[in-house]
């Protein structure tokens, strides 16, 4: 008999996601994610100014910021054929490299990190021997003794306080840590160091959207101008401190994220046949070089991969209603048609429908409704996206830049490429890419000096601002890759407001609950077969989980296509 | 196994802790220098300051995530100033907050649990996020509990409660119209005490460490504005302490994005700003280490940090009028402003800018300069 394990709430994700899992012979048998807040912003933004929606959709969420607000313009633009000028596009993936480098970084050190890091066993390890180590795998400069060992005093000091905040209750000495204490304390080390060096990178995004988080945006372009003449303008002094942050952001990268992953990694390859999960993978590619409505142009390719089979790509049309579909069998909505039938974004429909247990409660009902969030499928199939989707469509692509760092780094850990299926693999696809989006920031910015230099200026086209030049409908999407994965935001615009807007983010497609065939989406698969050594220190769970990076305000959300809100929550 | 539990015992100072881990007294004064520059302290508030941080030890404090985007542990995170993170990381004991702590589950509810327990009426509890009330408490559950009935528990034991930003402080984006979830700012869950309230979204990190350090340094609330915002950095409006006012004062605006004013940094009242009537820290404190604010950006202040701002839109339409010499006018009458499309709200403006500046406007315009059409009327005179 399965014992059922509760976790809830995951902490060190964004939002609010419970896990239930049935835990049989130390080993995860079934597995079920519920993302527990909703806020339908969707609903909110109808009736509005499309020109306003980014703003309202940014809000989405605070981690991943400026992808949703990305996405809207995007949408937008293309329901109203705006086309932005080529400086307006290289600021947008200059924020968007800016959001992926501090992102991924901080996800591995603060949110990631202490599933392999053990805290308190730094506190044993030898500061020289740390030193070694640490200046064996990096340039990185503080990597002296007598930094480690400060560093150490520090930690002791913290832990002899009684007061250990954050790392109180933490599973430490768990048999599944199994890194020496010099890696430990390394890991500390850079704990802090990314948490002084990540407010430092996105001060990219206050130079162009003037705050981080939530930088502003603007359908059309950019509204930070340019002139190289003014001091109230971008010019040469904020180009210049935008050129030295990302240099120093890559550095970081190169010397701190990637060595210590690498580092990690070796004492944790029985992770590289744990949580692979499903085997499909969807990208719809970001980075334009030649413009968004130029596909073939972006850095990041757009494709889906299905059973593994890396010979083969597929080709993704998020305007095909037959390619995408949401689905609310296991979700607290329900359909007018009934449950069992998907439904295109365009013309989807949302009654929440609250069937779960009245709180306080201590277990979903599997078997029935016991997520808000939605289950998307492409083409039937349940689909995982993110960092391992969009290195895995870039080296099926053969393309140069992915084939190196991918095989680079299997070489360099002696691992064959199917350790690549793995939560290890998802983790160090994260890590790779952020090092190809670190180099790519810079071809970028010398792109952007370039086109200033050649006289050209413009950041915004205003040429369809006026409401009155817009057609009386029309429909447009948005796509774009953020951080965790294959973001698209579609809209419907009638008569110069939003009649629709409907978002499918990251998270939905990987913490969604079962379809209507029972088909898992990519949390609860990823988790069979999980090791879980105790019930009350489940942190092999943990480390899969995180390994998706979960953002559950992003994956929450619904709307109503007629505008109604139905309220019809059975327990109350 | 290890289990680290936490202790009641009053451990050290601030300064002990700081001195600890390598910082000098040099360092720790600049810190206090800082933080009492940010709370509006004059140069003796500095000694206030190093004093209490010298003396006094790590208070509990609990974090709770409701209806919200995290954005406001973003900002927090950001703090950019030197010693912050590690003081606010280290040297409150932030017991709870599900977006850092190591545990999760059982074991991040013991955390929680031992704090409210152990340190009853001692801990200061900080909130992210609205609560959905009502029919809709569903809408956010932890640990199976709804945001609601966690609240009201965590609060009963609190020295002192923050909302954090706009979603606790007015219930923000979620609570827009038609607000479908019944999201609803703190102050109408818990009604019995004192809620401090640093809307924004985010508010900026610098001030919700001032926040924190103000309740460490004098172990009293800051002294708060009719609405319940810390005078500290609420007490001006966007529009009073923008370095591009001069434009405003002298009528030269942006018309449209991009266009050659923008270009030259002029004001953004006609594309939409709602500096007039916003309260932040945003023009003087500015952001990520006083980078930039919106503003400096080229795109208008959107009014995050005003309740209902979401629904004071569109926002690029300009708003409709305010009081022209605003520094007089408090939160109240302005927060009664409209937003609106209609050109009477420059005209209104036109009168009441400074009649001594009427001169270079006139020529201005009459030049084409600012891309503003000469009006019919310019020439009749008004007086104040």
């Amino acid at each position: 008999m399965a014992d059922r394990l509760v976790i809830d709430p995951i902490t060190r994700i964004e939002g609010h996601l419970r896990v239930e899992v049935e835990v049989q012979d130390g080993k995860v048998v079934d597995a079920y994610s519920s993302g527990t807040m909703v806020r339908l912003i969707e609903e909110i933004v109808k009736g509005r100014d499309p020109r306003d929606i980014w703003a309202f959709v940014g809000r989405v969420c605070g981690v991943c910021t400026t992808v949703h607000s990305l996405a809207s313009v995007r949408s937008v633009e293309n329901a109203l054929g705006i086309k932005i000028p080529p400086n307006a596009e290289l600021v947008r993936n200059l924020m968007f490299c800016t959001q992926y480098i501090h992102d991924h970084v901080v996800h591995f050190y603060h949110l990631h990190a202490l599933d392999w890091v053990d805290i308190v066993s730094a506190t044993k390890a030898d500061p020289l021997k740390t030193s070694e180590i640490a200046e064996s795998i990096s340039n990185y400069p503080k990597s002296s003794p007598k930094y480690f060992a400060d560093l150490q005093k520090r930690l002791n000091g913290f832990i002899s306080s009684g007061q250990l905040g954050i790392f109180a209750n933490g599973y430490w000495g768990h048999p599944a840590y199994k890194l020496p204490p010099e890696i430990n304390l390394i890991g500390v080390a850079h704990y802090l160091d990314a948490l002084e060096w990540q407010k430092e990178i996105v001060k990219v995004h206050a130079i162009f959207g003037g705050k981080n988080p939530h930088p502003n945006y603007l359908v059309g372009g950019m509204a930070c101008a340019i002139n190289v003449d003014e001091a109230n303008a971008i010019n040469a002094e904020r180009l210049a401190m935008v050129g030295q942050l990302l240099r120093q952001a890559k550095d970081f990268v190169n010397q701190v994220y990637v060595p210590d992953v690498l580092a990690v990694a070796p004492h944790y390859f029985d992770w590289a046949s744990i949580g692979g999960g499903l085997s499909n993978y969807l990208s719809y590619g970001d980075l334009p070089t030649n413009g968004y409505n130029d596909p073939s142009s972006f850095k990041f390719p757009r494709g889906a991969i299905l059973n593994r089979d890396l010979s083969k790509v597929h080709e993704v049309d998020p305007t095909d209603p037959s390619q995408i579909q949401e689905y609310v069998k296991h979700s607290w909505y329900s359909y007018t048609e009934g449950d069992d039938k998907g439904k295109f974004p365009w013309d989807g429909e949302t009654k929440m429908n609250f069937t779960g247990p009245e709180p306080p409660y201590d277990q979903l009902n599997v078997e029935d409704k016991y997520s808000w969030v939605k289950t998307p499928r492409w083409k039937g199939n349940p689909m995982e996206v993110g960092p391992l989707s969009r290195m895995l469509v870039g080296y099926a692509l053969g393309k140069d830049e992915f084939t190196k760092a991918v095989d680079g780094a299997l070489k360099y850990l002696g691992v064959p490429a199917e350790a690549l299926f793995s939560t290890l693999g998802r983790t160090a696809a994260r890590a790779l890419e952020t090092q190809l989006v670190a180099n790519w920031a810079l071809e970028f910015y010398d792109q952007l000096i370039l086109n200033i230099k050649n006289g050209d200026e413009r950041m915004a086209n205003m040429e369809l601002w006026e409401p009155e030049s817009w057609p009386d409908l029309a429909k447009g999407v948005g796509t774009t890759e953020a951080p965790r994965g294959a973001l698209a935001h579609w809209s419907v615009i009638k008569e110069r407001k939003i009649e629709n807007y409907q978002l499918i983010v990251p998270s939905t497609w990987n913490s969604s609950p079962r379809d209507a065939a029972g088909q898992r989406s990519a949390y609860e698969e990823a988790l069979l077969n999980t090791p879980v050594e105790n019930p009350e220190q489940p942190v092999e769970i943990l480390r899969t989980i995180h390994s998706f990076d979960p953002c559950m305000a992003c994956a929450v959300h619904l709307y109503d296509e007629k505008g109604e809100h139905v309220h019809n929550l059975n327990v109350f | 196994m290890m289990n680290i539990e936490v202790k009641t015992k009053k451990s050290r100072s601030v300064y002990d802790d700081a001195v600890e881990k390598g910082f000098n007294r040099r360092d720790f004064m600049k810190f206090c220098t800082t933080m009492a520059a940010f709370m509006g302290l004059s140069a003796s508030g500095v000694t206030a300051v190093a004093k209490a941080l010298e003396e006094k030890s790590r208070p509990a404090v609990i974090w709770m995530h409701f209806q919200e985007c995290t954005c406001c542990s973003e900002s927090f995170i950001r703090s950019s100033h030197p010693m912050v993170a590690d003081l606010l990381l280290d040297n409150i004991s932030l017991n709870y907050t599900e977006t850092l702590q190591a545990p999760s589950g059982h074991a991040a509810e013991k955390s929680l649990h031992e704090t409210m327990e152990n340190h009853f009426g001692e801990y200061i509890l900080l909130v992210e996020g609205s609560v959905p009330t009502g029919d809709m408490a569903s809408c956010c559950c932890i640990g199976g509990k709804t945001a609601e009935q966690i609240l009201n528990e965590v609060a009963e034991g609190a020295a002192a409660i923050v909302a954090w930003g706009s979603c606790a402080s007015n219930g923000c984006v979620q609570a827009a119209k038609p607000n479908p979830t019944q999201a609803t700012p703190i102050h109408k869950v818990i009604k019995n005490k004192t809620i401090i309230k640093v809307p924004g979204c985010p508010p900026i990190g610098e001030v919700m460490a001032g926040v924190i350090v103000h309740m460490l340094t004098f172990e009293r609330l800051p002294e708060l504005d009719s609405t319940g915002r810390p005078k500290a950095f609420y007490s001006r409006r966007v529009h009073d302490t923008c370095y591009r006012r001069p434009n405003y004062d002298a009528g030269l605006f942006v018309e449209t994005f991009d266009d050659p004013n923008a270009k030259k940094g002029y004001c953004l009242y006609k594309v939409g700003c709602r500096g007039p009537v916003t309260y932040n820290a945003c023009g003087v404190t500015r952001w990520n280490d006083g980078t930039s604010f919106p503003i400096q950006s080229g795109h208008g202040c959107i009014g995050c940090s005003e309740a209902n701002y979401w629904d004071n839109g569109p926002f690029y339409s300009h708003l409709a009028e305010f009081p022209g010499f605003g520094i007089e006018s408090n939160a109240d009458k302005i927060g009664l402003a409209a937003a609106g499309i209609t050109a009477a709200g420059l005209t209104a403006h036109a009168v009441i800018t400074n009649i001594r500046k009427r001169k270079i406007i006139k020529e201005g315009v009459a030049e084409g300069k600012y891309g503003l059409e000469p009006k019919e009327n310019e020439s009749q005179e008004k007086t104040e």
